[in-house]
């Protein structure tokens, strides 16, 4: 047992016999070492989210053909320090007639019900918040916690333009909730367990190799739960002012943005975690700092995928989103779901008769369930095709053109 | 394993206090000078017309009423997942069969027009 190959174990450890040794008893000193994991984790979450609105704004920045941040250390790196200064010498104004209980309580909800997924996302092998055997379950129930500060954000605020977001994160972020926990059952259903460190350690082969459709919708339902740029008709800023998050002002507007950007992390962590193997990567198990290390390099390319469809994709009709998820989405994660399962086992029926060796096992089992896949991809584009809208019914009438008066007659040109 | 839910017991008192003791400390520092106009509604920046909770689309409501639903059903289909490996295949057509039944919602939704935004 040593420092390198296992620090957080190393700390806890050290730490336990000295607070024994202060003469406490073993509880007290569960539940302190406990508090202190649970600050860490809190506290690297909400530092991490410093770091990535820089992040945002400079590619932001790069991709408009602008330079971003770059006046406050290098590359404008600090940038957001001063920022958050300012944001805490702002007033609150609180409108008349608002909820005030429920709209002091509402950014911090939004805020809280981010960090709380990150209590379960595994670092490294032994870098992990907690390691619940329910973990799955837990991100259900957490994320829907968040479609809850919306809601009461927009419906305290006393602003008719709010609760017209928040009625429309009813319509979204809890429809597109449907597709995103079937997307979840296929990694749980592949790793046969629910906690999220052991579904990384099923992963020998990427879930993405084996299921890239649960994958998909996976991202795209997370993206829309976000309620970012293609998705964020909570807060269209051309419809609705700025939904929900109107009449707020100072740090508790700030929360929610904070909310916001730490969301977008979180889920691109979470499908490294359930879909590209975590903190799976050569010697991840040897030295678990290393895992860590790549953990963070595939959370920041999926992060760069979701700021990129941020940036460029332009906001969808309300529609054409619920269409989109409850048409398109939801009967797709079935039918995946159906055919996981039966593949699955019809695999694992055949596997004694297949005389395969031990280490072939999980790659014949990821080709199996690829072409199950791209067989599924291909009857829906065929299925997309046969459907789609063959021509736009509905043509612009013919502009009625104004007609110049007769000049009067005295007027001669 | 008591631990752990100890730990997420901890996080949740935590994960309440990181946001809110920031908004209680700008609140301190922040300048306090309330004034009529300043307190008065946003909203789109002209004055206020009438009371702001209005009667709302229904459609929202059915949306949530068919996400219920699903979700509702959707739990039970955890356990089955985890315990896929122990299940046989009889087991596992039963699970197929749930599905299936979900399916039939869904489409019986879409017949019905509940998924239409119209």
């Amino acid at each position: 047992m040593n420092f390198i190959s296992d620090p957080v174990t190393f700390i806890a450890n050290w730490l336990n016999n000295l607070l024994t040794s202060w003469g406490l008893s073993q509880a007290v000193v569960t539940v302190i070492l406990k508090f202190i994991g649970a600050g860490i984790v809190g506290a690297f979450g909400f530092a991490l989210v410093i770091f990535t609105i820089w992040l945002e704004r400079k590619l932001y920045g790069r991709i408009q053909d602008r330079l971003g941040p770059n006046r406050v250390g290098p590359w404008g790196i600090f940038q957001t320090v001063p920022d958050i200064i300012k944001i805490f010498t702002k007033e609150y104004i609180t409108p008349v007639g608002a909820d005030k209980i429920v709209y002091n309580l509402a950014p911090i909800l939004s805020v809280s019900a981010v960090l709380l997924t990150w209590a379960v996302i595994p670092f490294a092998p032994t870098i992990v918040g907690t390691e619940v055997n329910v973990g799955v379950l837990y991100l259900v129930a957490v994320g829907a916690i968040g479609a809850l500060g919306i809601i009461l954000a927009g419906w305290s605020s006393n602003n008719k333009y709010s609760l017209l977001g928040s009625f429309r994160a009813v319509a979204q972020v809890v429809s597109y909730e449907v597709p995103m926990v079937l997307a979840l059952l296929v990694p749980v259903l592949l790793g046969r367990s629910m906690g999220i460190n052991s579904l990384v350690n099923a992963q020998s082969v990427w879930f993405i190799v084996l299921s890239p459709i649960a994958a998909l919708i996976f991202f795209t339902s997370s993206m829309a739960e976000v309620g970012r740029a293609p998705f964020d008709l909570l807060e269209a800023d051309s419809e609705l002012v700025a939904g929900y998050q109107t009449e707020y002002s100072g740090l508790k507007f700030g929360m929610f943005y904070v909310g916001e950007f730490l969301h977008a992390f979180t889920i691109s962590a979470l499908t490294v975690t359930l879909f590209f193997g975590g903190w799976r990567g050569p010697w991840a198990v040897q030295v678990p700092l290393l895992g860590v290390v790549w953990f963070f390099i595939k959370s920041f390319i999926v992060y760069y995928v979701v700021v990129l469809i941020r940036i460029s994709m332009p906001r969808l009709r309300i529609d054409q989103m619920l269409n989109f998820n409850w048409k398109f989405l939801t009967p797709l994660a079935l039918v995946l779901l159906i055919a996981t399962a039966i593949v699955d086992k019809t695999f694992f029926t055949l596997l004694p008769g297949l005389n395969l060796l031990e280490i072939a096992i999980p790659w014949v089992r990821a080709g199996v369930h690829l072409v199950m896949n791209l067989l599924l991809i291909l009857v829906t584009i065929q299925l997309l095709k046969s459907y789609r809208i063959k021509r736009i019914l509905v043509v612009a009438k013919p502009r009625p053109v104004a007609v110049a008066p007769e000049p009067p007659a005295s007027v001669i040109s | 394993m008591q631990s752990d839910w100890l730990f997420i017991g901890l996080f949740l008192l935590i994960v309440a206090l990181f946001p809110g003791a920031p908004i209680f400390l700008a609140g301190l520092i922040a300048p306090k000078k309330p004034s009529v106009s300043k307190s008065q509604t946003y909203e789109c920046g002209i004055e206020t017309v009438g009371n702001t909770w209005v009667q709302f689309r229904v459609q929202y409501y059915i949306f949530a009423l068919t996400f219920l639903v699903f979700d509702v059903e959707l739990v039970f289909l955890f356990p089955w997942a985890v315990a896929f490996g122990q299940l046989s295949m009889f087991g596992v057509i039963s699970g197929v069969i749930f599905i299936l039944i979900l399916f039939a919602e869904l489409i019986a939704a879409w017949r019905k027009g509940v998924l239409e935004w119209a």
